[in-house]
């Protein structure tokens, strides 16, 4: 299932995986991949977070974000290619390496306690103290107002910072999940599908808030499988299918339409409008051709790595 | 994911820093409402609602001397249920807790009788071996993950054995030796088992521990980054560890403050009777249980408080010294004790929907 002869036009926007100046990118992928045992999930990949930007990531169930998130959030160490963060190679073996290079993932879960109040799921893990140590305490006082205030900052205004963080919407939580990621010290948010759980009006506030970080000069890498919520905020667009890269574009260089088509499936659907024309009663005249899909593709040559 | 799916503002700008000051969509709810959101509101009603019908059903009860009496029965429960209701908001269970309190007992009393000790000692080796139960039973639920309820029930009937055949093996009987005349006795009977006078009426020593342990907990849990990560641990382990709380520490800790709680009440009980009976301390750890339960501590762990259990001791002691004061056969305790339980766990569940509710 690894093999995908999709040798179409090589895209000039993918980089060659020669050395070269990093141009200023946060976080950048080379030709990495990787392997559990004999089962390869991610082959040459490039990718480039740049700060102030939202690198976003599509892909059908399988795809291979997820692997993509846990090389680049230090879960898992990828087996092939390389992996730079401000320019230099690197491994993380831990999550806390990630963190303590700037890197903050926002995972599904959204690693929040939903029966404790907001203001302490805010600085849960890196609590703000005052005292000497027998009786050094929670400084409650100060991680209030921090929290009100880097809420606020992001444009989220709770009334009572004491409710349970499991009372608040998913889009909510999502954004204080967000304010934290970015307060303490994230140069680059991975958001795994923030939207995917959310009604329309909630991906919207999760959106506005993806644009918010977007502004405060973070790196942005969004992973979805919605083209819509993507192309809203994205300035550039990494298609995965199958493991690898199908389709790497900026935002001047694809529409939301050949976005989803790629995202659909693209060539697969193409094939699909022919068997299904077969099928009497089935409409297919306002389905694409493949030769509508115009934007750079990006395929992975077979066997370099 | 059916959370409350309240319109977002439908605001088109990019979001502006302090743009109003409340978001409009939270109405305060009413103080009584919000009072009983607390998890000890509704056991402190439910102790002060048996104290007022046992005032009246059982008259002794007007006296100081068995208002004495409750407060030392429900503080010798106390001092177990804090730590238990601590590892339960930490998302664990210590079956073995009531039979630790005699392991405790039983270890500091025959190396003290056996080896001719200055019972301090006894009561040194007796801290670190109830430590060390503590310490095996949380590394072994942290480290395997199994539940803890199994691998407490473990511990619960290996010491349960243990305490009774040790006990024959050394003493060839199933109680220790009185050690009432060793050496440093009565300096530990004075720190674990005295009593002091307040107004004519003598109260005993372990009430005054119980409620400094209770003052203590309670500020630990609510003012100290341990008592965030107890929250964290037993609300979303994964979560906690995500955002680096050392889950293992917190966890492992948790389990040998029980450890502590029950060496200080086997010293209590050693220092009291001088001579420990190997069989007893099994269901104790139920009631614990209970009384954590009773004092508004979730089974599943993430949410409770240090002061709730309190009551729920209290509301223990009372009915079980009440059931006697009014002249009723006290087999009626456990019964009472059933109807508390349910009760308590009843309001938890409706306390809960109703503080999460908007």
């Amino acid at each position: 299932m690894t093999s995908t002869p999709e040798t179409g036009t090589h895209g000039a926007i993918v980089t060659d995986t020669a050395p070269e100046s990093s141009d200023g990118a946060i976080v950048e992928l080379r030709g990495a991949g990787k392997s559990y045992g004999n089962i390869r999930a991610l082959h040459g990949v490039d990718l480039k977070v740049h700060a102030g930007q939202v690198t976003c990531v599509l892909g059908d169930n399988g795809a291979g974000k997820s692997t993509l998130i846990k090389i680049i959030s230090g879960l898992h160490q990828h087996t092939e290619g390389d992996f730079l963060v401000d320019g230099a190679p690197v491994r993380f073996t831990t999550p806390r390496e990630a963190l303590d290079k700037g890197i903050a993932t926002v995972y599904q879960d959204l690693a929040v306690v939903p029966l404790m109040p907001v203001w302490r799921n805010f600085f849960l893990g890196s609590e703000m103290t005052k005292g000497p140590w027998p009786v050094r305490r929670l400084d409650i006082e100060a991680m209030k107002k921090t929290a009100d205030t880097e809420l606020r900052n992001m444009g989220i205004v709770l009334d009572d910072l004491e409710q349970p963080i499991g009372t608040l919407s998913g889009g909510q939580r999502q954004c204080v999940a967000i304010a934290r990621a970015v307060y303490f010290g994230a140069r680059v948010l991975i958001l795994d599908e923030p939207t995917a759980a959310l009604g329309v009006k909630q991906s919207g506030v999760v959106l506005k808030y993806i644009a918010a970080a977007r502004e405060r000069g973070l790196g942005v890498i969004f992973i979805t499988h919605n083209p819509h919520h993507a192309y809203m905020v994205g300035d550039h667009f990494s298609v995965l299918r199958l493991g690898t890269m199908e389709l790497s574009a900026s935002r001047a260089e694809v529409s939301l339409e050949e976005l989803t088509n790629h995202m659909a499936g693209g060539s697969e659907l193409a094939a699909l409008k022919h068997e299904l024309s077969q099928v009497s009663g089935v409409d297919v005249e306002e389905l694409p051709e493949e030769k509508d899909l115009t934007a750079p593709v990006a395929s992975a040559p077979e066997g370099k790595a | 994911m059916s959370m409350t799916q309240h319109a977002e503002p439908a605001v088109t700008t990019p979001p502006a820093p302090g743009r109003k000051e409340s978001d409009g969509r939270t109405a305060q709810r009413p103080l009584a409402l919000r009072l009983l959101a607390r998890p000890e509101v509704g056991v402190f009603l439910g102790a002060a609602a048996v104290y007022v019908f046992f005032l009246i059903a059982a008259p002794p009860v007007r006296d100081g001397s068995s208002m004495a009496t409750v407060l030392y029965q429900a503080s010798t429960l106390g001092i177990m249920t804090l730590p238990v209701a601590l590892l339960m908001i930490g998302g664990e269970f210590d079956l073995s807790s009531g039979v630790a309190v005699l392991t405790s007992a039983l270890t500091a009393s025959m190396t003290t009788y056996q080896l001719t000790l200055n019972v301090w000692m006894g009561v040194i080796v007796a801290l670190i071996v109830s430590l060390a139960v503590g310490f095996f039973n949380g590394w072994m639920v942290v480290k395997t993950g199994l539940p803890s309820f199994l691998v407490t029930l473990g511990t619960f009937l290996i010491l349960q054995g243990a305490n009774l055949a040790v006990t024959k093996l050394v003493t060839t009987n199933v109680a220790t030796d009185d050690i009432s005349d060793m050496d440093g006795f009565d300096q530990a009977k004075k720190i674990f088992a005295s009593s002091f006078d307040i107004g004519g009426v003598q109260v005993k020593i372990t009430v005054f521990y119980w409620l400094v342990f209770a003052a203590l907990a309670t500020w630990v849990l609510l003012r100290t980054k341990y008592g965030n990560w107890i929250f964290a641990v037993g609300g979303n382990k994964e979560s906690a560890r995500a955002v680096g709380v050392p889950v293992t520490f917190t966890k492992i800790s948790l389990f040998m403050l029980v450890g502590l709680g029950a060496w200080f009440v086997g010293m209590h009980q050693l220092f009291t009777f001088n001579t420990v009976q190997s069989g007893e301390g099994v269901g104790q750890e139920l009631i614990y249980i209970a009384g954590a339960v009773i004092g508004g501590c979730l089974l599943t762990g993430g949410y409770g408080s240090a002061i709730g259990p309190v009551f729920g001791a209290f509301m223990f002691g009372m009915v079980n010294q009440g059931i006697v004061f009014a002249g009723w056969n006290p087999d009626w305790f456990k019964a009472f004790l059933g109807v508390m339980l349910l009760g308590a766990v009843l309001i938890n569940l409706w306390v809960r929907q109703s503080a999460t509710r908007r």
